[in-house]
């Protein structure tokens, strides 16, 4: 229910559809949008899980005898597609942003609820256009870079339905990314300092600043790429005296910080689940925000650093090279902060905290190695091999993911108003976390020892960590299924939460569960010490 | 440290039963610099390729001044003539704002007519090299902008009639977006001008 101004002024209330229905419909309301995005991210991420499932049953065996080459590239495109702008980037952004953001400042609503609403009803359709493509024509198989001239020259209509689809979805991130940014920055209650906000809001300010600023580039690249496939220009094409690497480079202007707008977010989840599983204030309030920001400056102009084998002149490298390991600082920042946090709390061991402190050390693995690979002479070796596809799910999956899970444990009794089973949540995490490094821990070595990356077949003697790899990844198949399990059963017979099982401070938590309609039903909280645990019995 | 805890929460008095101010015109500002970023990719890629990418033998690029010189005139006109048109509204004088309306929208379809005037008559076609590539995506892509822009003061000339219409210096919204998007759309015109006409 939103109150609507019309012309005479006069406020309306505009009726919207109660019950199970609201989940279908066009809701204003940005609890509604929030769940909308989560649950259809997981459908989406399980259709992303079933295509990683096809690529790892593949790679079994040396040759492609799972599935024909063509449609092997179909499904990685498709694999990479759906779960970086279907799942990870609408569920860190849309679904925890929404439903959190307008708590955290004190709203009732986002800022533009109306555009909220839209900016969620882009990705279904989008997505499902993508979908589609791969039973009517064949998907695109240039990868989710679709760099040219591969993306020219592969079948046509795939690829143009990949780009409106990633069109459109980009479309949704920048109208999400202009609400939060409003929200954040002007809709705070009023006495509520920026200084006193909760992290998840200064790393969705920083995301958010992030995809306004990077989102259309990749728009109007896309754009040119398309006018190159169907209207027969040349702006990516050499034979036409195109350049290719100007598409690299406007691609990865967006597309670096695309990894910030996937795991910048998850930063901010992980500094408000773990103060309050470890009874203790979040360490170094100050550098946490500081090395948002700076991640944000730097994290749009480190791009080239995706390029080093592109012919990219010495200059180049050098900067990229500094400018990449500068990322490490604030990022470490993060990491020791976070660690410093859990320093000598009273640490419960339950579903989210065991998925955040496995968030921490993936995320670790993931960011050494990623500072490996900004270093050009060993990034020239291992360019497009199995060591940056684990490298790069070290940070998507063992970061992104991770935290998504441990969110949805911590913050499934405010939104249903039921605790999650903990036997049930552990046995999930074991299995994710077991079967995600057996998984990519592996897939160092195979990269270290040459194997490429995008290819269905590869030299026999790979087979056997191959296998170990694909093993890794039906565990990590087989971990959806007590995690879904234990979503029904507690829906539908949990134990009863009650307001605030966590015993937490941050807003959200100081409303009933499930929350009203408008968040609070007296006035909102002014809670500028989101992190006082450790005293009065908190 | 103080803790705050729920029970000793304080409570500012400041209830707005759902009413905020508004920031529709921060919320397109927002958008404005997203849409200007797509306009920086396509002049960081028309810049890179005049560095990298020289014309091939033979092909033909040239562009003539006259027409995108007046096309510059008539778009920083219309920006002053819609800043008339707001000063109007303001003092309450809406027929005096629609005639200034008008005459910016009038300019915006010249700009257009220009536009197209210019395209029939250039020796180079959309696929013909790089560079009339990027001249016909890059003055496309704002054209676009200009004709969307020009049907939206229409839309607001119509708007601002006295009787019945929504826009008044009570309800100054929808005429400062649109008047905030033109000058925005003029803005891009001039950098647009500078780097592939004089550059």
């Amino acid at each position: 229910m939103t109150i609507l101004i019309d012309k005479k002024n006069q406020v309306t209330e505009k009726i919207q559809p109660k019950g199970f229905l609201r989940y279908f419909s066009f809701s204003l309301d940005h609890k509604v949008i929030g769940i909308q995005y989560l649950v259809c991210g997981f459908l989406f991420y399980l259709v992303g899980g079933t295509l990683a499932s096809a690529i790892r049953i593949e790679l079994t065996s040396p040759m492609s005898d799972f599935m024909p080459r063509d449609v092997y590239n179909q499904v990685l495109t498709l694999h990479g597609t759906i779960m970086i702008f279907l799942w990870i980037v609408p569920v860190v952004n849309g679904a925890f942003g929404n439903y959190l953001i307008p708590f955290y400042v004190g709203a009732r609503d986002m800022a533009f609820p109306r555009l909220n609403a839209v900016a969620f009803w882009l990705i279904p359709p989008s997505g499902l256009m993508l979908i589609t493509s791969y039973f009517i024509d064949g998907a695109a198989q240039a990868g989710w870079t679709a760099y040219p001239p591969l993306s020219i020259t592969t079948p046509q209509s795939g690829q143009i339905v990949w780009i409106l689809s990633v069109l459109l979805l980009g479309g949704s991130s920048i109208f999400g990314g202009i609400n939060f940014i409003a929200t954040i920055l002007k809709l705070r209650r009023p006495g509520l300092k920026l200084m006193q906000l909760p992290m998840y809001c200064w790393a969705m300010l920083g995301t958010s600043i992030l995809v306004v600023l990077s989102t259309p580039v990749l728009a109007g690249t896309l754009i040119l790429l398309s006018f190159d496939i169907v209207a027969n220009t040349g702006f990516f094409n050499p034979v036409l005296g195109g350049n290719v690497v100007v598409y690299q480079h406007l691609f990865w202007f967006y597309s670096h910080p695309a990894v910030y707008i996937m795991v910048l977010p998850a930063f901010g989840l992980v500094s408000e689940i773990l103060p309050i599983h470890c009874r203790k204030p979040l360490f170094g309030y100050k550098t946490m925000v500081f090395s948002i920001m700076g991640i944000v400056v730097l994290g749009l102009v480190v791009w080239a650093h995706h390029m080093f084998t592109s012919g990219t002149p010495p200059w180049m490298r050098l900067f990229f090279t500094i400018a990449t390991a500068f990322i490490a600082v604030p990022t470490g920042i993060k990491f020791f902060n976070w660690v410093a946090t859990m320093w000598g709390g009273k640490i419960s061991i339950n579903s989210a905290m065991l998925f955040s402190c496995g968030f921490i050390i993936n995320f670790v693995f993931g960011g050494i190695t990623g500072v490996a690979l900004a270093q050009v002479p060993f990034d020239i070796h291992v360019h497009d091999t199995y060591f940056v596809v684990a490298h790069f799910h070290y940070i998507v999956y063992g970061g992104s993911v991770f935290v998504i899970f441990s969110s949805i444990y911590h913050w499934f009794p405010k939104v249903t108003g039921k605790l999650l089973d903990e036997k049930l949540g552990i046995l999930h995490f074991a299995l994710t976390f077991i079967g995600f490094n057996l998984c990519f821990a592996p897939q160092h070595w195979l990269g270290l020892n040459g194997m490429p990356r995008r290819v269905a077949e590869y030299d026999p003697q790979f087979q056997f960590v191959n296998q170990i790899s694909s093993l890794g990844a039906l565990f990590m198949a087989i971990s959806t299924i007590p995690f879904l399990i234990n979503i029904f059963l507690s829906v539908k017979n949990g134990k009863k939460a009650g307001d605030n099982p966590w015993k937490a401070l941050t807003p959200e938590w100081l409303t009933s569960s499930p929350p009203p309609v408008e968040n609070w039903k007296g006035e909102a909280p002014l809670v500028t010490e989101p992190y006082g645990y450790g005293s009065d019995n908190y | 440290m103080t803790t705050i805890n729920p029970k000793k929460l304080e409570n500012s008095s400041n209830e707005d039963n759902g009413h905020h101010e508004d920031f529709r015109l921060f919320g397109l500002i927002t958008f404005l610099i997203a849409d200007g970023m797509t306009f920086a990719g396509f002049f960081a890629a028309y810049l890179t390729y005049k560095a990298v990418n020289p014309l091939p033998d033979g092909a033909i690029y040239e562009l003539e001044l006259p027409i995108p010189t007046i096309n510059t005139i008539l778009l920083l006109v219309s920006s002053a003539t819609f800043h008339k048109a707001g000063k109007a509204l303001l003092k309450k004088n809406n027929v005096e704002s629609q005639k200034w309306l008008l005459i910016t929208a009038v300019l915006g379809i010249s700009f257009l007519i220009c536009q197209l005037f210019e395209y029939f008559h250039l020796p180079f076609g959309l696929t013909d090299n790089l560079f009339a590539s990027t001249f016909y995506a890059l003055t496309g892509f704002h054209g676009l902008h200009v004709t969307l822009g020009t049907l939206m003061i229409l839309i607001i000339l119509w708007q601002t009639r006295i009787e019945g219409g929504r826009i008044s210096y009570k309800n100054m919204f929808p005429f400062e977006a649109v008047e905030l998007y033109w000058h925005f759309v003029d803005g891009i015109w001039v950098i647009l001008f500078i780097i592939l006409y004089l550059l």
